[in-house]
């Protein structure tokens, strides 16, 4: 339970850590908060020779408005800020609902974002929410900067499209439009642990109260975050009733082959996907009907 | 393998330290082994106990889950420093041992940190919300009704 042995360099800015980074290729690794990555080398499941320490980047912890519709979040925001920032409860009430779960007050006073979103666990809340709200992360490296649509940025468990050089250091998520509802909720077996099935909706309201858009995606459902929006495609254009809302959560039960885990088997996992679905769709579009 | 030593200085319960410390150290084996401040108890070293909780920068941390190299300027609050050897003990701590709110204590020095720093945020807290403050924190003896117990009697001496 102690890690193997190192090379810790604090990165005293953010082209120094680009800089290291494009040196030391695939043997070094960023350390943001450090709350998956340290277990990982207590455990030595990871053995970077090279740990870049990004703690002195505090310029990359913010929250802001990039304009009315889009916020902007530095990738080195801590849980604890996100948790406490009045933006983010007013304009992504479905990023501030998802907080409270993760891990404990402890470890959300230093997990940062971008940490969370890089380390792509597939059981783990903020991906889901990034591709359930159709967000764009913001990569760098020495040569340059790109922009990646949250679809195409978990690829596999713990994998993500980033590149060996690259660092994410801007998350983009709109902000909530007018006549929206969010919902997230999770079961798992002790507060603070792995979900056992998590999901985060989305759902906006156009002319007459008809659903214009549903987006509902499955946190531990799989080895990425799961987008199950396809099944929700039938609400489009529909006044929502209980009815159809049961309908949609049997179609994503039929959608997805959960992995199963000592904790829940594929079957348990399925039912559970089918319950919180139908649940969260009924109490977003319950919230959007009042916002 | 790289064995180089890095130049920590840290301030622990208002003292300032100044060692040396191998980059893969553990702030926590450090607290312990190099400063000799047994008080922070080390369990599952990946984050789920809390028992190595600390107080980084003033919050709640899990020394554990952090490198001693990153605590270089930095200050930490130990359980040692909650209250002065000579002395009364903290309000939370004489609660803890009037609700007989631990029994083995292994756990004890990670929950004072974490409650001590959750009543100066919540001075007047439920007990829903005490239990979600305490989900971080494993004890495996006293079933937490006496802890629970012992931070609402802190908190009601606390505000009089």
């Amino acid at each position: 339970m102690k890690p193997a042995a190192f090379k810790y360099i604090a990165a005293a800015s953010l082209d120094h850590a680009l800089k290291l980074k494009a040196d030391h290729g695939d043997d070094a690794r960023f350390l943001a908060g450090g709350q998956s990555l340290i277990p990982m080398l207590n455990f030595r499941i990871a053995q970077p020779r090279v740990l870049i320490d990004l703690s002195a980047l505090t310029r990359l912890s913010y929250v802001a408005h990039e304009n009315s519709a889009i916020l902007r979040i530095g990738a080195l925001t801590r849980y604890r800020t996100l948790e406490r920032d009045p933006l983010i409860a007013e304009a992504l009430p479905l990023v501030r609902e998802a907080l409270p779960h993760i891990a404990h007050p402890q470890i959300r006073n230093r997990g940062t974002l971008g940490g969370n979103l890089a380390h792509a666990d597939p059981a783990s809340e903020l991906p889901a929410i990034v591709l359930a709200l159709e967000g764009r992360l913001r990569a760098q490296s020495v040569a340059g900067e790109r922009w990646i649509d949250a679809r195409n940025f978990f690829v596999a468990p713990l994998t993500t499209a980033l590149q060996v050089d690259e660092m994410l250091i801007e998350v983009q998520l709109p902000a909530r439009p007018a006549r929206s509802g969010f919902c997230f909720m999770e079961i798992a077996r002790r507060r603070g642990d792995f979900a056992l099935m998590g999901v985060a909706i989305a759902m906006t309201l156009g002319v007459f109260g008809r659903c214009s858009q549903a987006r509902v995606v499955l946190c531990g459902a799989g080895d990425t975050p799961v987008d199950v929006s396809e099944a929700a495609g039938g609400l489009i254009g529909q006044n929502l009733d209980n009815a159809a809302i049961s309908h949609v959560a049997t179609l994503v039960q039929k959608a997805i082959d959960p992995p199963g885990n000592i904790h829940a088997n594929k079957g348990f996992q399925r039912h559970l996907a089918g319950v919180l679905v139908e649940r969260g769709l009924r109490i977003a579009l319950e919230r959007a009907h009042h916002g | 393998m790289d064995s180089e030593l890095h130049e920590i200085v840290v301030t622990v319960n208002g003292t300032r330290y100044q060692r040396r410390a191998e980059a893969r150290m553990l702030l926590s084996d450090f607290i312990r082994h190099e400063l000799l401040l047994a008080g922070t108890h080390v369990g599952c070293e990946h984050g789920v106990c809390g028992a190595c909780t600390i107080l980084f920068d003033g919050l709640p941390t899990r020394s554990c889950l952090m490198l001693a190299a990153q605590a270089n300027g930095h200050e930490i609050m130990t359980v040692e420093g909650l209250a002065p050897v000579e002395g009364p003990l903290h309000p939370l701590q004489q609660a803890m041992h009037d609700h007989h709110g631990l029994q083995c204590g292994y756990c004890t020095p990670g929950i004072l940190m974490t409650m001590t720093a959750f009543l100066a945020e919540h001075p007047s807290p439920s007990e829903i919300e005490v239990r979600e403050a305490l989900s971080g924190n494993l004890c495996r003896c006293t079933g937490y009704q006496h802890i629970v117990d012992a931070v609402l009697t802190a908190a009601a001496r606390m505000r009089s």
